[in-house]
Order: structure tokens, then C-alpha cells, then sequence
């Protein structure tokens, strides 16, 4: 409980001045700060050929996303297919199969890290950095770019001014420089909040060196074990980045449930916390930004009521359900930390896209599962950093939209009206998830052999869908007893992983940018008030009720079914 | 502070739109992120970490006699009479191949092999079955989990003291110095590290064991 209130209060009070903070670097206004990073922002900037005050439209930047996100992607594959001939590499790892290198770098690349392979014995020491790392660095600052540029075109873009004067009105909207927002944040924002966090962490005890770990003999000399290695590393950095950049991929395999990654339970307070300290940073930055503190405070409410509300029943669920006390409840669960902490974390972890564990979440109970789940699909309680509050903006135009037609007012966001073309293409994300998810459930759980589950019954089939919505949320936790490690099981996740990402970040931006062509119409008594509590307890409405009427059948035959069956003993 | 703050950026002198360069764009900022985000920033991470905190950067390891004897966040297996046990490794405690079981709460090999040891832990420790306490019958997330309960070490405490023909007090007196409580109080579980305590019961002054239960 301590572990509880703590979080959520730290996450408030920090989380508010950085929102400012982060809101002044996404503008690009003049700053403290300048003279250290101005100098190197603009030899940056002149090396990729751009000018930070120059726009792009919604085309060049969704553009400029891709282009350097296949860039990315290939490198990664490349490093992963061939580190065994690399240097760094004392533990001796081999190079990675195809299908699972593919895999691993989608999985990164999307800023899910989901992992097929563990990482202690599977990655050389250069793979983990040059690889996971930069793309653990890079991704969450490339999806808080995107939901920028939405940001700039709900508002009507930063040229919304110049397109009002006579005969500019053609002129494309103005939704941001890619390259200076990924740039910039990252520089002023992430890099040095990660070397803070990485420092504490090593003074808790996780390790930050080069060279190889020691091999220790055990001291009771009658174990059959003969000797340990201890797998050190550049571990600390990655851990902070990891938390930080809602990534969730792990150094180790059973991630920060090792005790080398996560030691003590101040160590799993600062994880958790910075589990959701950036994403509510997002939402505290988005008043500042907008200039529309009241819109922020929708935001920020909305989230924060459904967080809390989930956390508390992850945490009912875990420590105080009937069954709880059971035996079984430690399993897959750390000493240190104990049922309250590891299902706090469990339920954060999967709010926020984050998808890092500090228990096997395959042990948790039944309801803590389904709990998780519900979090994965709805997946903007606070969501990945810039793809949550993207992914939220969905829901926001499809609430606008059907309160809109339920009393009789135009649907309209910020004095611009939401049609019939925007609706279509909200409608192509709402109808994807559902499509992909179940479909590829169905057929894994099918035909024979490809699912690899590791539990029988009910919990088996809440295996196979906690992987692909965790793949489709871009979370990366997962029912870890499966058998993923299989080409299946890699190439089927590799897609759904792209699908996830990038459809959710560009069609909202494409919306914004149709937007903001729009004419405004100025906000009247008559136009639908969505900044006040009534809007948003409609909009907790429609999230819950859509994402239940999707998949209420498959959570009754997973983690219902399995709950029941588990309490009827 | 609140007011159209989107358009700093733009007016008379704006450099307008542009949607070129992508591709020198994207490869230069791959290059960026790989030198910077991927080589620079683990370096300095490391560089601080190894400055500010050198005995945690490389591991935690525990020497004694010039003898590294294991990490204070790895768990070693025992097996012997006269040592704590840790609690069950889904990995066999080998940190290379790190894992929980990821058996699910209603899967019956679980209740199966809880039901077991607890029967086996009683037998061993001379206890009701009903007292073996649950972090001892389960595997914990890691596979190298170094604590367990103080319910589990008071448990072994018996054995541990007749096996080394040391007296129950005296070994009890050494369990309370390696009980950790919450952290500040406030944080986390009480726990007792077992590889610590282990190193310190060998640390003792050795003692007649009683005859019949010398250590194996």
C-alpha cells in the first residue's frame, strides 16, 4: 500500500514541473538550457540538412518517421544476424536466427520489446547497446513526436496564423520539424533524466561495467551446481532507459525481477515509478503546449481515474482477493518485494505500454491477469510515451463523435467539425485491432502445434492472447511460459507489432492534419462541451464499453473461466 | 504561459514547409542515435556509475580471503544440514539460464509440487505441514531470488543449530543480525539474505558437533 500512494504522489509532483519543462522544449522556444545544447542541436541539425524553424506537413513527417525507421530497422537486424563476429562480446553469445532477429528488432523498433530470447546469454554486450538501447532510446521520443505534430494540427497547425491571411489558405498545414522533435527532447529531456535514474540504480546495485562477470564457486560444496557465472554488463543505463521510455525490455531474461536488475525495494520504487513518470509528463505537457489547460486537465483526469482504479483492483486482486492468501500467491513473485509491490508494478507496467515485470505475470492470479489485459487493450490508461496520448485522441474523436449524434449537436473538436472522412479512418483503427487480435489467436490456438502453451486449460488460451495483445498494444510483458521462440510464433508478432505502431501513430496525425483544413467555427454554448467531468466520464464510457463489446467473449473463455475454475477447487 | 504558444516558430521570416531530405534525414539520424543514444550515453552511465558506486557497478561480490565467494544478488543453492536453504530455483539457480516456472496459479503441477515439498519441508524440519511458510514452497520470478522470509529461516532454525552443534539461541542471536526490515521502514518485505548468513555461520568459531550428526 505505502508502495501505492508513494508512486502515484511522486508521479504528480514531478511530473507537473517537467510537463512544463517538456512542453518549452517541444516548442522550441528560447531557453535555459540553450547555451549547453544549442551549439550541438545545430551542428545536428545542419549534418541531417534541416532547419528546426522549417515545417513539414502531415506527408514529409509521417514520411520522415518511416524513412528513419527503416534505416533503423535494417541496421538492428544486421547487428543482431552477426554479433558473434563483433566486438564486445566476453559472454560469447552466438549470432541470432533470422526470424528471431526479425522479431527482436520490430519488437524494438516499436518501442514494444517483446522478447523471444534472453538477453544474458543471447546478446553480446555491443548488441545490447548499439542495438536495444538506441532503439530504446529513439523510439519513445519518435511517438512523442507524432502525437506533437497531432497536438500542432488539432490546434490548427504552427502556421495556422500565415494560412488564415488572404490566398494562403492552400498552403499545406504546418505540423512540426520531425527531426528537431525527436532531437531536441531527446537531448534536454530523456538522455538526462536516464543518466539520473541509471546512477541510482547502480548506488542500489545494479551493474554498470565492461567487463565480464566473475565465475564463483557455490559454497556449500554438496550442490550438484558446480559453478555460477554472474552476468554483469552495461546493465544500469538500460534498466533506466528501459523504465524511463515505456520499452520494458530487460537486460535479463525474467527482467526486473532479477535481483541484478532490480535489487532492493527502493530500486523498485524508482522502477516503478518511472514506469509512468514520462507518460503523465505527456499529459501535464499537454496544457502548456496547447494552451489549453482545461483540455489537458480532460486529459489528465480521465487517465489518471482510470489508472487508479485499475491499479487498485490489480491490487485487491493480488493481496486481498478470496484465494490470494493461497500458498501458490509467491510463485514467480520476489522475497523483497512481495504480492502488493509486484501487482502495483504489474499494473502499471501494462497501462502504460510499458510491458517491463518484476513477477511472472503467467503466475499471477487469474483476475490480475484479465486486469492487464484490459489495460493492453485499451492502451492509453496512459500509454506508450506520445502513442498513449495518441491512441487517447482516438478515443477522444470517437466520444466527440457519439455524444455528438446522442444529443443532437455537431460533432466538433476545438470549432472544427468531425465528418464523415475522419470518422472513416477512425473507424479503420477501432476495426484493426479486434481483426488481428482474434483472427491470429483463432488460428494459432487451431491448428495444432503452433501455440506452445505451457498451461492447460483456460490459462492456455489466455497465453496465446496475452501475447498478441501485448504485441498489438506495443507493451512487450507476456504470459513468459510460452513457447514463442519459434517462427511462428516471431514472424506472426513481428507484424502484428507493426501494425500496432504505426497505423496508431500516423492515421490520428492525418485526422489532425484534415482538421485543422477546416474552417473554425467559433466555440459557442451550442457546441459540445467536452472539457468538463460529465465529458469525461462519457469518454471512460465508450472506452470501457468498446474495448468489453470487442472482446468480452475471449476474457470470459481466459482469465474469467480460469478464475472460476481456480476458485470452484 | 497559456496562450497560442504553438506559434512561436512561425511569422514574417518563416522558412516555410519543406518535405525533402527524408532519406539523408532518416540516415543521419539513424547514425545519430546509434553513436549518441546506443555508445555515448551506456558510456557515461557506466563512467558515473563506476566513479560514484565501483562495489555495486561490478556486482555486488562478496569477497572473503581474498576469494570471491558470490554476489549478494545471486542465490546460491544449499543443500547441506548444517546451512539456511534458499527457496526453490525454477533456473537450478544458474544465473545463465535465469527463469521462473511460469506455471499458472490453476495449473495442477503447481499445487502438485507445492503440495510435495511442503510435505518433504515438514518432514525435514520436524514442523507441522501447515507451518511451512509459502516463499519456501514456491519458485520464485528470477530463479536466484537471495532472500527468504524470516518465517522461513525461523523454520530451519532448529536443524541449522543441531547439525552445526551450536546452540539455538546462538545461531538465532546471528539470524536476528541478518534480518533486514522493510526498507526505511516503509518499503518492500522483511527478509534474510541466505548466502550472507551462511558466510557468517562459517565464520564462527567451529563447535564439537554432537555425535551422529556431523556434517555431511
Amino acid at each position: 500500500m505505502n508502495e501505492f500512494f508513494l508512486v502515484f504522489a511522486l508521479a504528480l509532483i514531478l511530473g507537473w514541473p517537467l510537463g512544463r519543462y517538456l512542453a518549452a522544449v517541444l516548442r522550441g522556444a528560447p531557453m535555459r538550457g540553450d547555451r549547453l545544447f544549442l551549439g550541438l542541436e545545430r551542428g545536428l541539425y545542419g549534418l541531417i540538412g534541416t532547419d528546426p524553424g522549417r515545417g513539414m506537413s502531415w506527408r514529409g513527417y509521417a514520411g520522415a518517421f518511416l524513412v528513419s525507421n527503416l534505416v533503423l530497422g535494417s541496421a538492428v537486424w544486421l547487428l543482431l544476424m552477426t554479433q558473434a563476429w563483433l566486438p564486445l562480446n566476453p559472454d560469447g553469445a552466438p549470432n541470432m536466427s533470422w526470424d528471431l532477429a526479425l522479431h527482436t528488432m520490430v519488437s524494438f523498433l516499436t518501442n514494444t520489446n517483446q522478447q523471444h530470447y534472453s538477453g544474458q546469454a543471447q546478446l553480446s554486450y555491443l548488441a545490447q547497446m548499439l542495438g536495444i538501447v538506441t532503439l530504446q532510446v529513439v523510439t519513445p521520443m519518435m511517438g512523442l513526436a507524432l502525437v506533437a505534430a497531432t497536438l500542432r494540427g488539432l490546434c490548427g497547425g504552427r502556421n495556422a496564423e500565415a494560412r488564415k491571411a488572404e490566398g494562403q489558405e492552400q498552403l499545406p498545414v504546418d505540423v512540426g520539424n520531425y527531426w528537431a522533435d525527436v532531437i531536441r527532447p531527446t537531448l534536454r529531456f530523456m538522455l538526462p533524466l536516464c543518466l539520473l535514474w541509471s546512477v541510482l540504480l547502480t548506488s542500489q546495485g545494479v551493474p554498470a561495467t565492461f567487463a565480464g562477470g566473475p565465475q564463483v564457486v557455490p559454497v556449500d560444496a554438496t550442490v550438484q551446481l558446480q559453478a555460477q557465472k554472474i552476468p554483469l554488463g552495461p546493465v544500469a543505463p538500460m534498466v533506466a532507459i528501459k523504465q524511463l521510455g515505456t520499452n520494458g525490455g530487460g537486460w535479463y531474461g525474467p527482467n526486473s525481477a532479477v535481483p541484478l536488475e532490480n535489487p532492493t525495494p527502493l530500486s523498485n520504487l524508482l522502477e516503478t515509478l518511472a514506469l509512468i513518470l514520462v507518460p503523465v509528463t505527456v499529459a501535464f505537457m499537454v496544457g502548456p503546449f496547447t494552451g489549453r489547460p482545461r483540455f489537458a486537465a480532460l486529459v489528465l483526469g480521465t487517465m489518471l481515474s482510470m489508472s487508479l482504479a485499475s491499479a487498485g483492483l490489480a491490487l485487491w486482486s493480488e493481496t486481498y482477493a478470496p484465494g490470494a492468501g493461497a500458498m501458490a500467491i509467491m510463485e514467480g513473485k520476489e522475497v523483497r518485494f512481495g504480492p502488493g509491490p509486484s501487482a502495483l508494478w504489474a499494473a502499471l507496467t501494462t497501462q502504460t505500454s510499458n510491458g517491463s515485470v518484476n513477477a511472472m505475470h503467467d503466475s499471477l492470479a487469474p483476475l490480475t491477469g484479465l486486469i492487464t489485459l484490459g489495460n493492453m487493450l485499451i492502451n492509453a490508461i496512459w500509454g506508450g510515451i506520445g502513442c498513449g496520448l495518441q491512441q487517447f485522441i482516438v478515443y477522444l474523436l470517437l466520444g466527440v463523435f457519439l455524444a455528438g449524434l446522442m444529443t443532437g449537436r455537431t460533432p466538433e473538436l476545438f470549432g472544427r467539425k468531425i465528418e464523415a472522412q475522419e470518422v472513416r479512418l477512425l473507424a479503420v483503427l477501432v476495426l484493426l485491432q479486434p481483426l488481428v487480435l482474434l483472427g491470429l489467436s483463432a488460428i494459432t490456438l487451431a491448428v495444432p502445434g503452433l501455440a506452445g502453451n505451457s498451461n492447460p486449460g483456460f490459462h492456455g488460451i489466455s497465453q496465446v492472447f496475452y501475447e498478441y495483445t501485448s504485441a498489438f498494444a506495443n507493451n512487450g510483458s507476456g504470459f513468459e511460459g510460452l513457447g514463442d521462440a519459434t517462427v511462428w510464433w516471431n514472424v506472426s508478432c513481428a507484424v502484428v507489432l507493426a501494425l500496432g505502431r504505426y497505423p496508431a501513430l500516423i492515421i490520428p496525425l492525418v485526422i489532425a492534419a484534415l482538421l485543422a483544413r477546416k474552417r473554425q467555427a467559433p466555440e459557442s454554448t451550442g457546441s459540445l462541451q467536452i472539457e468538463t467531468p460529465t465529458f469525461a466520464l462519457t469518454l471512460i464510457a465508450v472506452i470501457v464499453i468498446l474495448t468489453l463489446l470487442q472482446f468480452m467473449p475471449v476474457l470470459v473463455l481466459g482469465p474469467v473461466a480460469d478464475h472460476l475454475s481456480l476458485a470452484a477447487r | 504561459m497559456f496562450h497560442s504558444t504553438l506559434h512561436t516558430n512561425t511569422g514574417a521570416a518563416a522558412p516555410g514547409i519543406s518535405d525533402r531530405g527524408l532519406l539523408r534525414g532518416g540516415i543521419v539520424l539513424a547514425l545519430i542515435s546509434l553513436i549518441g543514444f546506443g555508445l555515448l550515453y551506456p558510456l557515461a552511465g557506466v563512467g558515473l556509475g563506476q566513479l560514484l558506486f565501483p562495489h555495486q557497478a561490478r556486482g555486488s561480490l562478496i569477497e572473503a580471503g581474498g576469494q570471491i565467494r558470490g554476489s549478494a544478488l545471486v542465490a546460491q543453492p544449499f543443500a547441506a544440514a548444517g546451512y539456511f536453504h534458499p527457496r526453490p530455483s525454477a533456473a537450478g539457480y544458474d544465473p545463465m539460464a535465469l527463469a521462473g516456472s511460469n506455471l499458472a496459479q490453476s495449473n495442477p503441477e503447481l499445487q502438485r509440487r507445492i503440495d510435495s515439498s511442503r510435505t518433504a519441508l515438514a518432514g525435514q524440519e520436524g514442523a507441522a505441514p501447515a507451518a511451512v511458510p509459502g516463499d519456501l514452497l514456491t519458485q520464485s520470478g528470477s530463479g536466484i531470488d537471495p532472500h527468504i522470509s524470516p518465517a522461513a529461516a525461523a523454520l530451519q532454525l532448529e536443524r541449522v543449530a543441531r547439525t552445526r552443534g551450536l546452540s539455538v539461541e546462538e545461531v538465532g542471536t546471528l539470524l536476528a543480525r541478518h534480518t533486514e526490515a522493510r526498507q526505511f521502514g516503509w518499503l518492500g518485505q522483511p527478509r534474510v539474505h541466505v548466502l550472507e548468513l551462511n558466510l557468517a555461520l562459517d565464520a564462527l568459531p567451529p563447535a564439537a558437533p554432537e555425535p551422529g550428526t556431523a556434517r555431511r
